[in-house]
């Protein structure tokens, strides 16, 4: 435990270090006309804690400072950060969670057929379907199904699918009108996401699953008198979660980061969308929290995944 | 008995599975009926069919396998029933219990769970009665607490309870049949003895007729009334117990009884081995499968497969498939006429020097127990080996024998390690393990090397055979032409063609590639060899071979053996003296002889006792010494003497005052009969006891 807590220390103070090092706050106010008095732009980037002109490690102490008592500073804009993460990690959350659980149950589901009619024509088809979307980027598949929404829309002459946003504003927060509208908002994301959790998922769960067809366990829940159908359910596809379980903690703990290019091309402003202004606006502290997120969240993945494991498969439980 | 009509009946049953290769017939032409109440026994070496033909009467074969025949369970047509109709069958009238028991249960629900789901599968009441069902027939399967036992996962159970809970799940719903395939196979022998005998006590239980299915030909001596062997997916012979262990006329049935060593043979009685190996069931020649490996083919038996033939000689029901049978029948023709005896290798003692090879005194390996999924900590010590003295003189072959988990494993692990124990002494030629630097080590490893149990995963199948034979000499820098040399030496050797060199492992058969494991062992002429269960991986008819090898190397090359084995009979057959293993310590030691035939301590007589011997009249008649429950953890040894909790005397024969010195006193191994001799007994009521 201690030595996992150093690791996430280690990875977010090199990502502070990383940003702080690489990009330049300075250069955001270049551009603009008049040019500020240089006094202005220095008063402006201490008050961040982004003057360039203070020794880097002094800065980290400071951040560092104040992280340690809960604050993760201000974002380039003069926002707290810790507001504009809880905010976006309630987006990312709201967008992904319901596709990512639906591409898991999908991947499995897809995976154990898969498996069980190994080298038939399902099989094949379920095969090749997996990595043509395995193949394609996210962009294109983003992109593409965004298109696909306008366009199925227009054919059936009424607007059932949004693709841009969250939801639409002024309707009456979480009435009956407004739930209807978010959903309408997410069916386009959330098939990005379900078809490739399908993809991904299958492929492991296919092979797992052909682990244990042919164990002796199942032929004895036959041998029992439970029909070929009720063997495989009950006792081979149980099993064959076991080998899922880190797969999924990990997943679901990375929700929370959110997922750049859906964000982006649904225009939802989650964690990942964020991340990319972050780096583009050179904001040296939003970019350094989104870094220690990730490292307490992989950090947190790994344990679930270890809950997850041993929840799954008594044989490491032990008293 | 009434002239009842056949439970089961299959007639003319076959089976293929397409593959790559062409058709594979795994079953060809088997007929056989059982009677209800009878045990009838299936027979056969790997790849023989009988485990298919069972799995094809229950309709649980795959579905690319073809199925041509007839299986009729009380007069009702089975093959062709969709799964539906099969189901309501399976675990109800017939029930069907498996090799392994650990694979065999689902490792992801308690054990009460699985026996209560077979229960509600034929039986509609409630999940609670289904449960107390369970626990009911745990606790006829003879499983103590069943009640605390059935919420257990299968993997907190140990390996001879697994096969009770398996047997308890076969008669939960009174079966008409229990198929029981290999059902003590993966068992060691006192297990072997105690699911035995629980079998029959089901089968009393029930009133179920069983269908036996084992390799084990001494284990099938006691158990079936009737014996179908099989070989290469035909029955060869077929009939009552008695005629085809005492008449058997098919030259296949003759060879195997014959390569069998016995416990009850005196050591050196010379094995004849089945030459050759079973044959692929693809593109099978046609004529008899047997020819290949028979002394007694003619030109006839590669033409023609010969039918199933009553024989008139012995009992009514005794068929055999063989075109000279009726001719071994009249010239009551028996494995020595047969079979090329093998040169007589008469023990020759004057070769056992008196310089020992290998020395341990006192040899000590604790591993720490840990405890916790996601944190570990320290719990205990497991007591691997505890306290053991060992000597092997050149020359000399030493026995070492116990069940899984008494240490033998850890005892040679720390031998080939070479390292300092972390207690006790190793002497390997007189020299220290102890004190040796690394450059030491490297020298003495060319003096001891080793055969492992599985040929099959000991060997790199990416490598040729050359490679295999040359990488101990390349890494001790032997030169490039007297490696080349060698390797045909060793190959000729261990019986294999020296023009082999260039193949891979994969062409070569299972008792083949445990010799080319011997011939790498043999490569750098080492003084000792350490075989750890070098036959248990192979098939009854290859052993014997394998064994005879062992012996005539030994003979040939003055080697030493340190064997390592579970199987007491095998042991008996190659050892000068035997060592008896049990919880990391010794617990019988001396010459082969002396330990076999008046075993002193209770555990070798509870061992010897156990053993199957494959002559069912002896079977039938001998007493068997059933040790109660598991071996007792060694984390956590009873005080005293550590076999008490298991002994058959401490629990029958002696009285509370003597009952209290094995308690308190832990007994040293020490001189027992005869003066001079060496052999010792680690127990305070040893005795001279003859079995069998």
């Amino acid at each position: 435990m201690v030595y996992l807590a150093f690791l996430v220390l280690i990875a977010t103070s090199a990502t502070y270090f990383l940003a702080a090092a690489a990009l330049n706050p300075r250069s955001n106010f270049a551009g603009r006309n008049p040019p500020p008095p240089p006094a202005v732009i220095d008063a402006q980037l201490t008050s961040l804690n982004l003057n360039d002109k203070t020794p880097i490690l002094v800065r980290f102490g400071r951040w560092a400072d104040g992280v340690l008592h809960g604050n993760l500073g201000l974002t380039i804009d003069h926002d707290s950060v810790n507001a504009e993460m809880g905010r976006r990690v309630g987006v990312s959350l709201r967008l992904l969670l319901i596709g990512s659980l639906l591409g898991s149950l999908c991947g499995i589901a897809a995976g154990a057929w898969s498996a069980v009619k190994q080298y038939q024509l399902s099989d094949h088809a379920m095969t090749l379907l997996s990595f043509a979307i395995l193949s394609v980027p996210t962009v294109v598949l983003a992109v593409f199904l965004a298109n696909a929404g306008a366009s199925f829309n227009d054919a059936i002459g009424h607007r059932l699918v949004y693709n841009t946003g969250e939801y639409t504003p002024g309707l009456e927060a979480w009435s009956g009108a407004d739930v209807v509208n978010r959903l309408q908002h997410l069916v386009l994301p959330s098939l990005v996401l379900i078809l490739q959790g399908l993809a991904f998922y299958s492929r492991y769960q296919r092979n797992s699953m052909l682990d244990v067809l042919g164990s002796d366990f199942v032929r004895t829940a036959q041998a029992k008198g439970l029909r070929r159908s009720q063997a495989l359910i009950r006792h081979a596809l149980r099993t064959a979660l076991i080998p899922m379980g880190t797969f999924f903690a990990y997943e679901f703990a990375l929700i929370f980061i959110g997922s750049i290019f859906v964000e982006k091309i649904f225009s939802w402003h989650g964690m990942g969308e964020w991340f990319v202004q972050s780096i583009q606006k050179n904001d040296v502290n939003a970019t350094a929290a989104i870094g220690m997120f990730v490292a307490v969240l992989v950090l947190f993945a790994g344990f679930l995944s270890d809950v997850v494991t041993v929840t799954l498969d008594p044989r490491i439980r032990r008293a | 008995m009434t002239q009842s009509r056949p439970l089961l009946e299959v007639k003319s049953l076959s089976v293929t599975f397409p593959s790559e290769a062409g058709p594979v017939e795994a079953v060809r032409g088997l007929s056989y009926h059982v009677m209800p109440g009878e045990v009838m026994g299936i027979a056969g070496e790997s790849g023989s069919g009988k485990s298919v033909s069972s799995l094809a009467v229950m309709g649980l074969l795959p579905r690319r396998a073809r199925i041509a025949g007839s299986v009729r369970f009380e007069g009702e047509e089975l093959l062709g029933r969709g799964d539906k109709d099969l189901s309501a069958i399976r675990g109800g009238k017939i029930a069907m219990i498996f090799q392994d028991p650990l694979s065999a249960l689902t490792p992801v629900y308690t054990v009460g769970d699985q026996i209560a789901e077979a229960v509600q599968v034929h039986q509609t009441v409630s999940k609670q009665a289904a449960m107390d069902r369970a626990v009911e027939l745990l606790n006829l399967a003879g499983i103590p607490n069943p009640r605390e036992r059935a919420r257990a996962f299968p993997h907190e159970f140990s390996g001879g309870m697994r096969q009770r809970a398996m047997i308890a799940m076969a008669i939960a719903n009174n079966p008409k049949l229990i198929i029981a395939d290999e059902p003590t196979t993966a068992l060691d022998v006192t297990i072997q003895a105690q699911i035995l005998d629980l079998l029959l006590k089901a089968k009393e239980a029930t009133g179920a007729a069983i269908v036996m299915i084992t390799h084990d030909l001494g284990v099938m001596a006691g158990f079936a009334d009737r014996l179908t062997i099989m070989y290469a997916g035909k029955p060869l012979e077929a009939g009552a117990v008695d005629d085809l262990y005492y008449r058997p006329r098919m030259p296949y049935t003759i060879g195997l009884l014959g390569s069998i060593p016995r416990i009850d043979a005196a050591p050196g009685t010379p094995l004849t081995p089945i030459e050759g190996s079973p044959p692929s069931l693809t593109n099978l020649p046609p004529g008899c499968p047997f020819t290949p490996r028979c002394p007694m083919r003619v030109d006839l038996c590669r033409k023609v497969e010969p039918d199933l033939v009553r024989m008139n000689g012995s009992g009514e029901e005794h068929f055999a498939a063989c075109h000279r049978s009726a001719e071994i029948e009249q010239k009551n023709l028996t494995g020595l006429d047969i079979f090329p005896a093998p040169a007589d290798r008469t023990r020759d003692f004057s070769r056992v020097s008196d310089v020992p090879v290998l020395r341990i005194t006192g040899l000590k390996k604790h591993y720490p127990m840990v405890r916790g999924a996601i944190l570990h900590r320290r719990i205990g010590t497991i007591q691997a080996v505890d306290g053991i003295d060992l000597e092997i003189r050149e020359g000399e072959t030493l026995g070492l024998v116990g069940e899984s988990g008494c240490g033998k494993t850890t005892t040679i692990m720390e031998i080939l390690s070479l390292a300092r124990p972390s207690s006790g002494a190793i002497e390997v030629l007189d020299r220290k393990t102890a004190g040796m630097t690394a450059q030491d080590r490297f020298q003495i490893r060319r003096e001891i090397s080793v055969v492992f149990q599985d040929p099959m995963a000991s060997i790199d199948p990416r490598m040729p055979i050359s490679d295999i034979l040359a990488e101990p000499m390349l890494t001790h820098g032997v030169p490039a032409d007297e490696r080349a040399r060698r390797i045909g030496e060793l190959l000729k050797m261990v019986g294999l063609r020296p023009e082999h060199t260039s193949r891979y492992p994969q062409e070569f058969s299972g008792g083949q590639r445990q010799r080319i494991c011997i011939a790498r062992a043999l490569a750098l002429k080492p003084k000792l060899l350490v075989l750890d269960e070098p036959v248990s991986a192979l098939d009854v008819s290859i052993r014997a071979g394998v064994l005879n090898l062992l012996e005539e190397l030994k003979a040939e090359l003055g080697l030493s053996y340190l064997f390592v084995a579970h199987d007491l009979s095998v042991v008996r057959h190659i050892s000068d003296r035997v060592a008896v293993m049990y919880l990391g310590r010794i617990v019988e030691t001396g010459e082969v002889n002396c330990v076999f035939n008046h075993p002193a301590h209770p555990y070798t007589q509870a061992l010897l006792s156990a053993a199957p011997l494959p002559d069912p009249r002896k079977e039938r008649a001998r007493r068997r010494i059933i040790l109660k429950g598991d071996l007792p953890s060694p984390a956590n040894p009873p005080s005293g003497c550590r076999f008490r909790t298991r002994c058959q005397k401490f629990a029958d024969e002696l009285n509370d005052q003597q009952r209290q010195k094995c308690i308190d006193v832990d007994p040293v191994l020490c001189e027992h009969g005869n003066a001079g001799s060496d052999h010792r007994a680690a127990c305070h009521y040893a005795e001279g006891g003859k079995l069998n």
